[in-house]
């Protein structure tokens, strides 16, 4: 047992370093807010990694992924973070990806694997509706059988990025008699059908991030559907799994306590720089601490996957941790700014409530934005309550 | 990096299981820390005859080569029996400054006794003004001669009740509190001068407090520099502190386990409490701390031999975390236990109280905490 790097482990990590200061376009460091870049410029890193071989590590070798070791893909992490990265959105990489090439036809396999690991495809999700949040099972839209195509209708919420999106999986009833769980299958569908329509929700951080996705009569064709049908609740609660693996965002967070440490030197607190103030250094050391027992209970779940466990429920303690710290950083990030807070910057180009130039310090501009926005973190992909749920039941067996 | 424990672990790690299982039940472990001794010689014998109390030493020093993560191991068997003996105090502790600063002489002296179980061992650090700061020290030992002669009153040294021998810490030189002029000595508890007064601990252990009243040893008691023994101290210190955060793991472990079998049995309103949702979500906390408790033992024990600061670090992070899930589990073990989680006769009340204590041995929560924001 031990946590160092082996000689060929600091090999590669140098690779990656090299590689990502060589290829990472520079000015997609410096975003801010996510909602100020284009679609070509949130893809843009995918497209390169694509071409490298390294957009989809964690997937099966024979369709795509490195073949990485647990510490790999750590070190990988760790160095994306480190250089700020926008990497690759989940959609596709994490989530239907690894449904396609797990439970897809050969056809299916052939059609979207390709366009997922390039980045030419964006993918967008349709589970949540109106009525099913974490009752997800109680989803109402249908998919009916006409001959090849089946016709759907109903409404999805929370499509996160289905602006951009060219396909889109979703959860559809198709045995209305059947008890919940055991009637609802796994659908692509194709975001240019007619009838698919996509409208924007504004959250309370002033961003256009989710939608609302409409769906009347929409017609696809049956070879759309990913496995067997009446069986799509098993696929996704296996996408929720993989989901979760990647959600604890270790890396991430390490530099949101960099930056913060940064932020709270350059502050200043009863004539002191506030990171001297022992109040709030303690409430950065706690932050610390638990972003550790976080890092190496991920790095212990990575290698019980790669002792072939796959990922478990344990994956949901990630979630919990990962998001609780995500959103403390985000607080405490918000507090270190003092006044400067409340200014809004939000919707600079969209919002006529909107201050057109930025006021006090540069890092103050998104501080209330960057937290009023990680609060979804606990609720989306299956809230902490639930998340609590699966552990009741899946570890503690109650 | 690498998380798997090698075959002889594993195999450690069955033994004691085992010798806990058949020799450490509730019963048996009731009667013994209410016996007048307080412990059981006969287990310690076992444990030296399984290699347990040799595992920490190099085969130089006629040990078997083992390390941290063989301690690690072993602690938190321990720790899932609530096993009295004094393995921190003998063998992490003295052991510790033995191996590390320890003169020939003083290894040849103390070593094989540890190792083969004859010499039990207890650690006087802790004074009655001193707190948590292993400088500030009332305790001296004034050079008279070639030796020292040492006067002070030492505080809740545990296992001191059936140790032979000490390791105390006292001041040689500099003032209150100062890093310098510290020094460590061991001497035997039947050196004339010592005096001690008994006593039984909340979580079953014996402790006493030791005085020391012109007690003169020779140049030869000094482990260590003279003046220079505080950094050693934090190093030993942080040793023993990785080793009582496996001990709280396994001691966790069982609580949460004890209380969730608990909540499976226990019908109130017609069903298992077990089924409420807001005693699921408790024990889903529950089970949460552990593990993060478990990864943060893992980082401290896997830094014990990195440079001072990350070691330091690594230390009190784990003592927070550790201590902070220590408190909860040990505190909703005994709430979702209701009536009987307050109760003598259920074990569970035995694991919080154990849970309780090991916050401030070598420094609670808010120490490390401080010490974790002082080295930022």
């Amino acid at each position: 047992m031990n946590l160092d790097f082996t000689p060929e482990e600091q090999a590669f990590r140098d690779e990656v370093r090299a590689f990502i200061a060589e290829n990472h376009p520079k000015e997609l460091a410096d975003f801010g807010m996510r909602e100020d870049m284009t679609r070509e410029q949130m893809v843009a890193w995918h497209k390169i990694l694509g071409k490298k071989g390294w957009s989809v590590p964690a997937w099966p070798v024979e369709y795509g992924g490195t073949g990485w070791t647990p510490t790999q893909r750590y070190i990988w992490s760790e160095e994306n973070a480190r250089a700020n990265t926008f990497m690759p959105l989940p959609f596709g990489v994490s989530m239907v990806g690894p449904v396609i090439y797990t439970f897809g036809s050969e056809e299916q396999k052939a059609r979207h694997l390709p366009g997922i690991r390039s980045g030419e495809v964006w993918w967008c999700q349709g589970y949540s509706e109106p009525g099913a949040g974490s009752d997800l099972a109680n989803l109402k839209t249908t998919a009916v059988r006409d001959g090849d195509h089946y016709i759907i209708n109903g409404q999805k919420t929370w499509t996160t990025l289905a602006q951009h999106a060219d396909w889109g999986f979703f959860l559809c009833r198709t045995d209305p008699t059947a008890k919940p769980q055991e009637g609802i299958s796994f659908i692509l569908i194709d975001m240019k059908t007619p009838g698919v329509e996509v409208k924007p929700i504004k959250l309370l951080d002033g961003s256009y991030e989710v939608n609302e996705t409409w769906l009347t009569d929409v017609r696809v064709p049956v070879e759309n559907l990913v496995g067997e049908e009446n069986k799509g609740w098993t696929y996704a609660k296996f996408l929720l799994a993989h989901e979760r693996t990647g959600i604890a965002g270790v890396a991430r967070s390490k530099r949101g306590i960099e930056k913060l440490r940064a932020i709270a030197a350059k502050e200043i607190a009863n004539g002191e720089p506030l990171i001297t103030d022992f109040d709030f250094a303690r409430k950065i050391s706690q932050l610390e601490i638990d972003l550790a027992a976080l890092e190496i209970t991920e790095l212990r779940t990575l290698a019980g996957e790669q002792a072939g466990k796959g990922p478990g429920p344990e994956s949901s303690i990630l979630k919990i941790k990962g998001t609780e710290i995500q959103q403390r950083l985000t607080e405490l990030t918000l507090e270190a700014v003092g006044h400067y807070g409340a200014p809004y910057m939000g919707g600079v180009s969209n919002d006529n409530g909107a201050n057109a130039h930025p006021v006090g310090p540069d890092y103050a501009t998104h501080a209330a934005a960057t937290y009023f926005n990680m609060r979804k973190t606990s609720i989306y992909g299956g809230s902490n309550e639930i998340q609590r749920n699966i552990i009741a039941k899946m570890i503690l067996g109650l | 990096m690498d998380f798997n424990f090698t075959e002889e672990q594993d195999m450690v790690r069955d033994g004691l299981s085992r010798l806990v299982r058949e020799q450490y039940d509730w019963e048996t472990r009731r009667k013994a820390i209410a016996s007048p001794a307080g412990w059981r010689p006969e287990i310690w014998a076992q444990l030296a005859e399984l290699g347990i109390l040799g595992m920490p030493f190099s085969e130089a020093d006629g040990g078997f080569g083992g390390g941290a993560v063989d301690a690690m191991v072993i602690m938190e068997e321990f720790g899932k029996g609530l096993v009295v003996e004094p393995f921190v105090p003998t063998v992490v502790c003295a052991g510790g400054f033995l191996k590390h600063a320890g003169t020939a002489a003083q290894k040849e002296e103390h070593i094989g006794a540890i190792v083969s179980g004859s010499a039990v061992f207890a650690f006087a650090y802790a004074e009655p003004k001193g707190r948590f700061d292993y400088a500030d020290l009332e305790t001296t030992a004034k050079k008279d001669g070639a030796g020292y002669v040492i006067n002070g009153h030492k505080a809740v040294v545990i296992g001191a009740p059936w140790a032979g021998h000490l390791i105390v810490t006292a001041r040689t030189g500099g003032a209150r509190r100062d890093r310098g002029g510290v020094s460590v000595f061991v001497l035997a508890k039947d050196t004339p001068g010592v005096t001690t007064r008994d006593y039984v601990t909340v979580d079953g252990r014996r402790a006493s407090e030791v005085y020391f009243e012109n007690v003169a040893v020779g140049a030869d008691a000094l482990i260590g520099a003279e003046g220079e023994g505080l950094a050693l101290i934090e190093l030993v210190t942080d040793e023993a502190i990785a080793a009582l955060c496996a001990e709280a793991c396994g001691a966790m472990k069982v609580a949460h386990a004890m209380t969730v079998e608990y909540s499976r049995q226990r019908k109130q309103f017609g069903v298992p409490i077990g089924s409420f949702q807001v005693i699921q979500h408790r024990l889903v906390d529950m089970y949460t701390a552990y593990e993060t408790a478990v990864s943060l033992t893992y980082l401290a024990t896997l830094r014990l031999g990195a440079d001072e600061r990350e070691r330091k670090r690594a230390v009190s992070a784990a003592k927070v975390g550790v201590g902070q899930s220590a408190r909860l589990i040990g505190q909703e073990a005994v709430q979702i236990h209701g009536g009987n989680g307050v109760t003598d006769e259920y074990a569970v009340g035995h694991y919080f109280k154990r849970l309780t204590i090991f916050d401030s041995e070598f420094g609670n929560v808010d120490h490390h905490l401080k010490r974790h924001v002082a080295l930022a």
